[in-house]
Formats: C-alpha cells, sequence, structure tokens
C-alpha cells in the first residue's frame, strides 16, 4: 500500500538510531478511522515533514507522538521509549508547539518562558527566558503582554516556549499556519538552525513548498493513509520526466483512450476530462501514443508534457490512492 | 519524597501563573468584591433600622451570608479561567511537559484559595465599616477560617467542573449568577422560619444554611453548636470530593478528545 522511494540518496546522512518508530498506527473516533496502519520512522537529528490537506490526521498524529491521545493500536516509540508505557520519560524528552498559539496573552514574554521554564524544572529559568527571547529577537518586547505581540512575534515565542529546558525532539503542528510571507521564511530559518544544533524536529504542514525547503525526510499522508515516503528527491523521481497530460472532449473518449494505452502507468481526471500518462520521457513513446490515437480516431484537445513539482507527486498519489480505494469499494458492492 | 516536593513545586507554579493573570484583569476581582459589598450596604441602610434578629444587629447577621456571596462570585472567575485554559489549547502544551496533570487544576485550586481569601479580608473589615462588631475569640476564628476554607474548596472546584464543562467563557461565567442567588435561599439574609415554605425547605436542607448558622455563631462569640458545624464541616468534604472526583474524569474526556 505505501510506496518507500529508493532512488537517490539523502543529501544528509543519518545513523541508524531512530528518535521516532511508528509502526501499524491506527485511531478512529466514533465511526471513523482517522489513521488507518501508518508506519513511518524519523532518524535522529533529521528534520521530518508530515504532509497533507486538513482532516488527513495530521494533528491527530502528532497528539498520539506527544502521549496525549490513545492509539487504538501499533506500536509508538521516541527515542526508544514506548509512549504508552512511558509518558513521563517522553514529557522529559520532547515538545510540543500546537497549531495555534498557546501562550498567556495577558502575560508578558518573559513571564510566558520563565513559567515554562519553571514546568520544566530548568535551574535557572530567568536566565534561559533571557538568552530565549534574544536568540528570538524578542528582547524589546519582553516585558509587554503577549496580547500586544504580531502573529509571527507569537508564534516565535511560542517556539521559544518549546525550546525551554532543551527538548531532544520538537513536534511543531503547521508552525506557518497564518503566517506572513516574510515571518514564514524567519521560522524556516529558525527551524533550520535549531535542527543545525542537533535537535530533531517533527513537523506538519499544509504546503509542499515548506517541505520542500525545510524537511529531510517527507511523509505524504491521505486520508490517514501514509501514501509517500521519502526524501523530496526521492518523491519527485516518482514522477519521471516523460509525464503528459492530455484532455479530450468528453468522458467517453477519455475512458476509450484508456483502454488503449492501458501499457502506461496513468491516472485520470475524469471531471477535467485529462488523462496523465506516465511515459519513460523517449520521443518513440510518445510517437506510439499519438499515433495509437490518431489510428483510432481520437481527437485531442490539450496536450502539455509535465515537469514534475512534488505538488505534482501530491496530487498523483493522492489521485491514485483514492482510485484505489473506491476500486476495492466497487469491488466489494458487484 | 523529592517527587512529592516536584510534584507540590509544579502546582506552586500554576496557582502563580494564575495569580498574574488575574492581577492583569483586576476587574474580574473587584466586582466579586464589590457586588457583594454594595449588596451588604444597601441591605444594612434598608433594613438595618427595621429588622432585628437573633438580639442583633442586622449587619451583624447578614455578614456570614455576604462572605459566601463573595466566595461564590470569586470562584466563578475559576471557571472562566479554567475554561480558557482548555478551550486556547495551553492545556495541550502543559500536558506534554514533565509535570502531573493534575497540577494544572490544582494549580487553579490554590489560586482561588489565595484570592478568594484575600477577598474575604476585604469584604469583613468593609462590613466592619458599616457597624459590623464580632466578639470572635480566636478558637471561633479558627471555626470561621476552617468553613471558609471548606466553602472555598467546595465552590473551586465546582467552578473547575464549570469550566471544564462549558463550551466558552461566557458559559463558564453563568456560575457567578447562580453563586449570588444561593445564599438567598439559606439563612443568609432571613431566619428560614420567615420564608415561605417551598423556599423554606430548601433553605434549610442546603449546605449553606449549617455553614452560615456556624459561621454566624462564630463570629458574634457565641457557643458552637457542634452538631451544625459537623454538618456544615461534612457537607464541604462530602462536595469537595464528589466535584474533585468529576472534575478529573471530566479533564481526563476534554484532554483525550
Amino acid at each position: 500500500m505505501m510506496k518507500t522511494m529508493t532512488a537517490s540518496p539523502s543529501p544528509k546522512s543519518f545513523g541508524n538510531s531512530e528518535a521516532i518508530s511508528v509502526s501499524s498506527l491506527r485511531k478512529s473516533y466514533k465511526d471513523t478511522e482517522v489513521l488507518r496502519d501508518v508506519n513511518f520512522s524519523v532518524p535522529r537529528g533529521c528534520i521530518y515533514a508530515l504532509l497533507g490537506s486538513n482532516g488527513a490526521g495530521k494533528t491527530t498524529t502528532i497528539g498520539i507522538l506527544t502521549t496525549q491521545l490513545k492509539a487504538d493500536n501499533g506500536k509508538i516509540k521516541i527515542e526508544g521509549y514506548d509512549v504508552r508505557k512511558n509518558p513521563q520519560k517522553i514529557h522529559e524528552l520532547i515538545s510540543l508547539t500546537g497549531q495555534f498559539s498557546t501562550v498567556d496573552e495577558a502575560l508578558t514574554g518573559r513571564e510566558n518562558l520563565v513559567i515554562m521554564g519553571k514546568l520544566r524544572h530548568v535551574p535557572e529559568p530567568e536566565k534561559g527566558a533571557t538568552k530565549l527571547l534574544e536568540y528570538f529577537e524578542l528582547s524589546p518586547w519582553a516585558n509587554q503582554p503577549v496580547s500586544t505581540y504580531s502573529g509571527g512575534m507569537k508564534r516565535k515565542l511560542d517556539i521559544a516556549m518549546s525550546l525551554t529546558g532543551s527538548p531532544k525532539i520538537i513536534f511543531l503542528d503547521e508552525p506557518t499556519t497564518g503566517l506572513d510571507p516574510q515571518s514564514r521564511h524567519g521560522m524556516w530559518n529558525i527551524i533550520k538552525e535549531l535542527n543545525q544544533s542537533g535537535v530533531t524536529i517533527f513537523l506538519t504542514t499544509q504546503y509542499l513548498e515548506e517541505a520542500e525547503q525545510l524537511a529531510d525526510r517527507i511523509g505524504i499522508l491521505h486520508q490517514g493513509r501514509m501514501i509517500a515516503q521519502g526524501t523530496s528527491e526521492e518523491l519527485k523521481s516518482y514522477l519521471p520526466h516523460g509525464a503528459v497530460e492530455f484532455t479530450f472532449e468528453d468522458i467517453e473518449t477519455l475512458e476509450k483512450v484508456k483502454s488503449l494505452v492501458k501499457s502506461h502507468k496513468m491516472s485520470s481526471k475524469s471531471e477535467d476530462k485529462q488523462l496523465l500518462i506516465y511515459t519513460d520521457g523517449k520521443a518513440d513513446t510518445l510517437a506510439q501514443i499519438f499515433s495509437s490515437l490518431y489510428q483510432n480516431q481520437i481527437s485531442i484537445q490539450g496536450f502539455s508534457q509535465l515537469t514534475p513539482d512534488l505538488e505534482e507527486v501530491f496530487l498523483t498519489m493522492i489521485a491514485e490512492s483514492e482510485e484505489k480505494s473506491n476500486g476495492s469499494q466497487s469491488n466489494k458492492v458487484s | 519524597m523529592e517527587v512529592k516536593a516536584t510534584k507540590f513545586h509544579d502546582t506552586v507554579t500554576m496557582a502563580k501563573r494564575c495569580l498574574l493573570l488575574s492581577k492583569r484583569n483586576p476587574d474580574t476581582l473587584l466586582t466579586s468584591i464589590m457586588l457583594p459589598a454594595l449588596m451588604m450596604l444597601l441591605f444594612v441602610s434598608l433594613f438595618g433600622n427595621l429588622v432585628h434578629v437573633e438580639n442583633t444587629s442586622y449587619v451583624n447577621y447578614i455578614v456570614p451570608g455576604v462572605l459566601l456571596q463573595c466566595i461564590g462570585q470569586c470562584s466563578s472567575t475559576t471557571a472562566i479561567m479554567v475554561n480558557k485554559d482548555v478551550t486556547s489549547g495551553i492545556v495541550q502544551r502543559f500536558c506534554t511537559l514533565p509535570i502531573k496533570k493534575i497540577s494544572v487544576l490544582n494549580g487553579h485550586i490554590l489560586e482561588a484559595v489565595i484570592r478568594n481569601i484575600i477577598a474575604s479580608v476585604i469584604v469583613l473589615l468593609a462590613a466592619m465599616l458599616v457597624g459590623f462588631r464580632p466578639c470572635a475569640h480566636f478558637l471561633d476564628w479558627c471555626v470561621v477560617f476552617i468553613l471558609l476554607l471548606g466553602t472555598i474548596l467546595t465552590m473551586s472546584w465546582l467552578s473547575v467542573i464549570v469550566g471544564l464543562i462549558s463550551n466558552s467563557p461566557e458559559g463558564a461565567s453563568s456560575l457567578s449568577a447562580f453563586a449570588i442567588i444561593l445564599p438567598y435561599l439559606s439563612s443568609g439574609f432571613v431566619p428560614t422560619e420567615s420564608l415561605p415554605k417551598g423556599m423554606r425547605i430548601f433553605a434549610e436542607y442546603q449546605p449553606l444554611t449549617p455553614v452560615i448558622d456556624t459561621m454566624r455563631n462564630a463570629l458574634l462569640g457565641k457557643p458552637l453548636n457542634a452538631s451544625t458545624f459537623l454538618i456544615a464541616v461534612l457537607w464541604c468534604l462530602g462536595l469537595i470530593i464528589l466535584f474533585y472526583t468529576v472534575s478529573l474524569v471530566l479533564f481526563q474526556r476534554r484532554l483525550g478528545k
């Protein structure tokens, strides 16, 4: 079900030690399955991006990894400790920055940081707070209530609070959602710098660009399933350079073409009467496709050759996974 | 031993956080002191010359009722604060820290106790300004303190429940209306015998009546009625245990959502 890419080697090399390992994770709320058999592992020192649209199960995954939610099934280990058996130990290793800013708005930036330091049992919470304020360039506003901060500053403070007590793994749930482009780039730099200091970072995002920019490993989560995993290069190589997209007059033609070129891998968008055909990129192959279409008197409305980007991979994989599940459903019905 | 020490340490940190939050929002504290104090002033000036109950001045009679109104008001602030914590998601952050989850709630309770004691002292002082003359001895004050503490804890845990089940801070604030009315339906402002029948039955059996009666006796230096005191203490203890247990269950459920 899951495609693990093994094309080009990862640019950064990681040891064998795993910061996070998840196998056969399942979770449902009442009747809806939110996570269906999710497997992945995150090497120590890596930035891992869990990519998916709204409702894909990203926040649930983070909730389970950070011990807030109980999984129905699965083995989850963080730095070798079982999440279910050792929540207290996990809490010493991790920190979480939720999807929505979780700071006390009525308190000042410094007060927020000092409280967090005390709760993490840091020896000198005041000193730690000063350092973090400097690092995040928030010192000038340190003694002002957070309610006066801009969105970007709040998010920075949020991350700063996560760093008190130097956790080994940081979970960031959609760290840049709602930020303006400039703050977003600032946040990316902060995340990269953090990672360079040796912290493992697990983040979720809806933005492909973000995953591409930041992550050493990307996992694509769709409707509770991990549909692809790998580096951004590996994922892109899933779409060979010869992908071509045709647009036809109507759906009947589309279906006809499907049967004509069934030796090729393809995915269709019926509502747009579009068909994506994956080829080996050779001109001969293209000529063969065109000639068979011509011989069958099929008129082509539109044609384009695609250069793959991550978005394409994302959409293609989602389309494929949906087709698969639709297929299995109709099989069951008939 | 060390584990216990850190557990307490976290509760204190949480309480400090809540105190800071209350300090930044002084109008709620002010309201919870001003409202009962103004009521007291109004009652004393309206009825002070007319009403004489149990051989004492009216102000002496109503001080325990006013105190409980003040505690009720003050505690309902906790409902709002707890609700803000669980709806804003900051609780999620706290629960991934190396602390016992319950210290989040304990912190709120500890802060409520401190805030309530400050408010109670202010209300007592205000009462003295309008003619309240306690003749309590040390042991009497102890009785008053025990009952105050019992009521504060009961009302605060009730506030935690309300805060946990409400969908918004506005909903959570509805507790304060209930807290203001309840003392009227007790022996707080008039002897229960003078109430209409339905109200009288409720007033005689509701927990505030034994608390108020015992407190009044203590403040006026009258001998302690042991059985009333016992009933008051048992009410408080029973409700604290009940509300505490319900809070824990609701807290777990809210977190695991």
